[in-house]
């Protein structure tokens, strides 16, 4: 039975009634993992041995009737996530050698609740990217063609699900990291709103941005996760004091009657054919199910990209700064003195990216720049807010294309870091304001997959998920799946 | 003691770092003891592991709120926590959080009195910050090592006005701000560990200069004694610069005690730019009314209200009351003692005199104090009502000390009550005199000083248990005839 073939809540149908057993299905994708995973490298750290044993410990419960909600159904960690005892390596050679001796508050919630790892993907170092080409264990390929970039920084996440190497897999967003690799992937990723789920044990990029999330092959396999890994949690002061949400109760709703915007600053920008094709066969499809476009603007969304460079890169620059060679993680050979050490461990330690944004943001936050630049940025920052505050007075969500166009060939921007940024462009205002953002599949472009985003108001998870859900009732891109 | 020509005055801010006495770290579950072996008291969070968050530890706040209305200031609300970034070993997340923008007490002020009499320094602020941990370089062949048990520990930092012009200011303004602490209860307040370490910003000008000198900022000076001293040994330092024509550097200088010198440890000029911005991983925190009043309410009695209140309720001066109320512990004990022994200016007095010398020489502090403050009290009360003398009390003072004998047990096992009998002191002074006829010549014939002579004689043939006042009046009496 090809069983990577069933939905999540299928598997977890079949795990209940005992058609099959988590050893069973736990091996079945460690089996394609170790076939197909040579070429895609979507994995930086497979932990077949613990998959199993808690495959088999969830086996056990089945039998005894003692099983946990999500008991037996594997998943893939990005490499981002902590976990205790195993290799956590933040696709950086800084943390190529560390065993985090803690585990992240998402990891435990979905441990908890019997889920399996099948191991950690590979990501962009320290999550600065949007290729999966920064990665100190090399880059990730895109399923749908290998000579394609899987998109960053959850490229691991997104190209093993694509090829169906894990059911479901967890990602994080800054700028974009689970949306864009899911575009690129033809997959659905969701990034919660701000302090939907916990930081705590998710090795930060930039503090004020990052958000944990999942990358799946449909909206409601999403929900089920994402609500299993939300919820309060008082390790991380930032985190939102709400109980874990019922993210699946309103998939089925109609989205008749409902709002949907388009903002003009997006739609005025020069977007390729295909894109804006792709984009406009999905409102047709929203249309039939009567709901209702609205014209919106987001004044001052363009200025997105400069505010997220500043913010981000600043947050960043001292987020990193814990990877002195002190304590653990890489230390360069034979240092003569504590200078010596701090910087060529680091010089070391880090690669280009993650270096330039450091520096970036050391400058952003300079005695005599940090007004013209951070204390702008934040201000800017604001205003974007406002504007998705006032849109959502008339809209339920916000519709885009969640990328510039389909996927790109390896290399093809390595050497242009502005080309590469532009990347995130729509995705970036998301995390500017911390709401809720999903990427679905809508279309394809010479054989590679393209998405679009919805982006929904403060803690309205659950709709954007209804929205998503219902088109792919009507629709099935989300069901093409790569040659592999 | 001015040491230094009268043209010049000094300017000096103190910033002084409080140790906050809670029982975990600022921002994480880690235990605060001091003195455990290293490393043993880091958590994940200390050691910032990959991936941790802070979480803010309530009981600071309380803690903070309480000393800003100590120093008559501003609480903010909210109140934000601010990254400090420097690389440093023992710095281990290459970034201190503590304060900037918005430090949790702003605007307060403490007056304080010197032999010159009475003044208001202002306080400019008091933030929350982390502390670091240590750096250790003995004992690891050429390497350093690396303790991160204090690494979090809570400090206030409280920032002056540069308003002090005096040592002797800078030390009455840092010895009331360790009597509030302790009063407050959130330090203990020891500068010998590090609970509290003082930083001295001192220049000097002219006087009627307006402008300011160029400042020195002297590190961690772990004693009163030692403020007082680095301080002036800065000040006179800068004026012989100043006057053989050389200029100051703006820098960080240590004070050596043994030497009694200050010397430059890095100059300010390249130090780093710390690029302060607010911590995104701690929320403001606002301070909610209902919280602050809460928290109002447990105040104690502060030092100047426990002064007024001995100098109006117990009469006594204001240098005794000053004394007493200055340290908390001492203060309740003195109103424990005086409690028994109903008199509150000779309780006064043996506490600041037998007591302090005792407990001094045994390097004690007075909760450690051999002689409990009930014991005290009844010693005292039996001077006061005539069972003993105040000579004999010394005696059985030291006994107590010693022994933990109960007051009254020594009295009656040693026979030492006073005597009171006109008859017996009678008989003890004629005999004085009978054996002392040639003294009693020579105070007839006008020697007035031999007085003293026989109440001597007469306290020895007591044994000292004579009541002085009988034995005067009965010997002059007798004398004079």
């Amino acid at each position: 039975m090809d069983l990577h073939k069933l939905s999540l809540s299928k598997q977890l149908e079949g795990l209940k009634k005992g058609d099959f057993t988590s050893t069973e299905l736990t091996s079945h994708y460690l089996n394609r993992i170790s076939e197909l995973d040579g070429q895609l490298n979507s994995f930086i750290t497979v932990t077949e041995d613990q998959a199993l044993s808690q495959a088999k410990a969830a086996d056990e419960r089945y039998k005894t009737n003692n099983n946990f909600s999500l008991d037996g159904l594997p998943i893939a960690h990005k490499d981002i996530f902590c976990t205790k005892g195993v290799l956590t390596t933040c696709g950086s050679k800084m943390l190529s050698n560390f065993e985090a001796p803690y585990s992240s508050t998402v990891y435990e919630k979905l441990d908890k609740n019997g889920m399996v790892m099948l191991g950690k993907t590979n990501m962009d170092e320290f999550a600065m990217g949007s290729s999966n080409e920064t990665s100190y264990f090399g880059p990730v390929k895109n399923p749908w063609n290998i000579e394609y970039v899987p998109g960053g920084s959850s490229g691991g996440s997104a190209s093993c699900v694509s090829a169906e190497l894990a059911p479901i897999a967890t990602a994080t967003d800054t700028g974009g990291s689970i949306r864009q690799p899911a575009s690129l992937c033809g997959l659905t990723g969701i990034k919660p709103t701000y302090g939907r789920v916990s930081r705590y044990g998710m090795i930060a990029f930039a503090s004020s941005l990052d958000q944990g999330g999942v990358i799946a092959k449909s909206a409601e396999d999403a929900a089920l996760i994402l609500e299993a890994m939300s919820g309060h949690d008082p390790k991380d002061s930032t985190s939102l004091k709400l109980d874990q949400p019922d993210l699946t109760k309103n998939l089925n709703n109609p989205v008749k009657g409902m709002k949907i915007g388009l903002p003009k600053e997006f739609f005025e920008k020069e977007m390729a054919p295909y894109v804006l094709k792709s984009i406009e066969e999905a409102i047709e499809v929203y249309k039939s199910l009567g709901a209702e476009i609205v014209e919106i603007s987001l004044e001052n969304i363009n200025l997105s990209l400069p505010i997220y460079y500043i913010i981000a890169p600043a947050e960043c620059s001292a987020n990193l700064s814990r990877y002195d060679g002190v304590r653990y993680g890489y230390r360069c050979e034979d240092p003569k003195d504590i200078e010596d050490l701090f910087m060529r461990t680091r010089e070391e330690g880090f690669g280009a990216e993650v270096k330039r944004r450091i520096l970036i943001g050391t400058y952003a936050l300079s005695a005599g720049y940090y007004d013209a630049f951070y204390l702008k940025a934040q201000k800017c920052r604001q205003l974007v807010a406002n504007d998705f505050s006032e849109a959502f007075k008339s809209v339920d969500v916000i519709l885009s294309p969640t990328t510039p166009g389909t996927s790109f060939k390896s290399g093809e921007k390595t050497n242009d870091p502005v080309e590469m940024y532009l990347q995130d462009i729509f995705t970036i205002p998301a995390n500017l304001a911390g709401l809720p953002g999903l990427s679905i599949p809508c279309g394809e472009h010479n054989g590679l997959p393209l998405g679009m985003q919805l982006v929904g108001n403060s803690l309205e998870e659950s709709k954007l998920l209804q929205f998503a859900h219902s088109f792919q009732s009507n629709t099935d891109w989300h069901m093409k799946m790569p040659n592999i | 003691m001015k040491n230094y020509s009268e043209n010049w005055e000094a300017v000096i801010g103190l910033e002084i770092h409080v140790q906050l006495s809670t029982k975990s770290k600022l921002f994480s579950g880690a235990s605060t003891d001091f003195g455990a072996l290293p490393n043993t008291q880091a958590c994940n969070i200390d050691l910032a592991m990959p991936g941790v968050l802070p979480v803010l530890n309530e009981e600071v706040l309380k803690m903070a709120v309480k000393l800003g209305k100590a120093l008559n200031a501003e609480i903010n609300s909210p109140t934000s926590f601010a990254r400090k970034n420097y690389f440093y070993p023992d710095s281990p997340k290459g970034y201190q959080i503590s304060q900037m923008d918005k430090p949790i007490v702003e605007n307060g002020y403490l007056d304080i009195e010197t032999e010159n009499g009475g003044k208001r320094i202002g306080v400019t602020r008091a933030h929350l910050e982390e502390d670091a941990g240590k750096s250790l370089h003995d004992d690891f062949e050429g390497q350093s090592g690396i303790d991160l048990n204090r690494a979090g520990t809570p400090l206030l930092e409280i920032v002056s006005e540069p308003e002090i012009n005096t040592p002797e200011e800078a030390v009455a303004y840092l010895k009331s701000i360790h009597s509030i602490i302790r009063y407050l209860e959130i330090s203990d307040g020891n500068m010998a560990e590090g609970s509290m370490r003082c930083d001295a910003n001192v220049s000097v000008r002219k006087i009627g200069e307006e402008k300011l000198g160029t400042r020195t900022e002297t590190k961690n000076v772990n004693s009163f004694r030692f403020v007082e001293k680095a301080i002036q040994y800065e000040i006179e330092r800068q004026i012989h610069e100043i006057e053989s024509g050389n200029k100051i550097t703006q820098e960080t200088r240590l004070y050596d005690s043994q030497a009694n010198t200050t010397r430059p440890m890095r100059s300010k000029e390249f130090a780093n730019d710390y690029r302060y911005f607010p911590e995104p991983d701690l929320l403001p925190v606002n301070l909610e009314k209902e919280f602050i009043e809460e928290v109002l309410a447990t105040m104690p009695e502060m030092p100047t209200e426990k002064k007024e209140r001995f100098v109006s309720e117990f009469s006594l001066s204001q240098y005794d009351a000053d004394l007493l109320a200055a340290d908390k512990d001492i203060a309740e004990f003195f109103e424990e003692v005086t409690k028994v022994s109903n008199s509150p200016k000779l309780s006064a007095n043996w506490i600041m005199g037998e007591l302090s010398a005792e407990l001094n020489n045994e390097n004690l502090n007075i909760k450690e104090s051999k002689v409990s403050s009930n014991k005290l009290g009844q010693l005292i009360s039996r001077i006061e009502d005539g069972t003993i003398s105040g000579k004999i009390a010394k005696d059985i003072f030291e006994k107590i000390w010693t022994t933990g004998k109960e007051v009254d047990d020594i009295i009656k096992e040693e026979g030492l009550e006073q005597v009171t009998d006109d008859k017996e002191i009678e008989l003890m002074i004629d005999e004085v005199i009978e054996n002392n006829p040639q003294q009693l010549e020579q105070y007839r014939s006008g020697k007035d000083r031999l007085f003293g002579f026989f109440v001597g004689q007469v306290m020895k043939a007591s044994q000292g248990k004579a009541n002085p006042k009988q034995v005067n009046d009965i010997l002059k009496s007798k004398l004079e005839k």
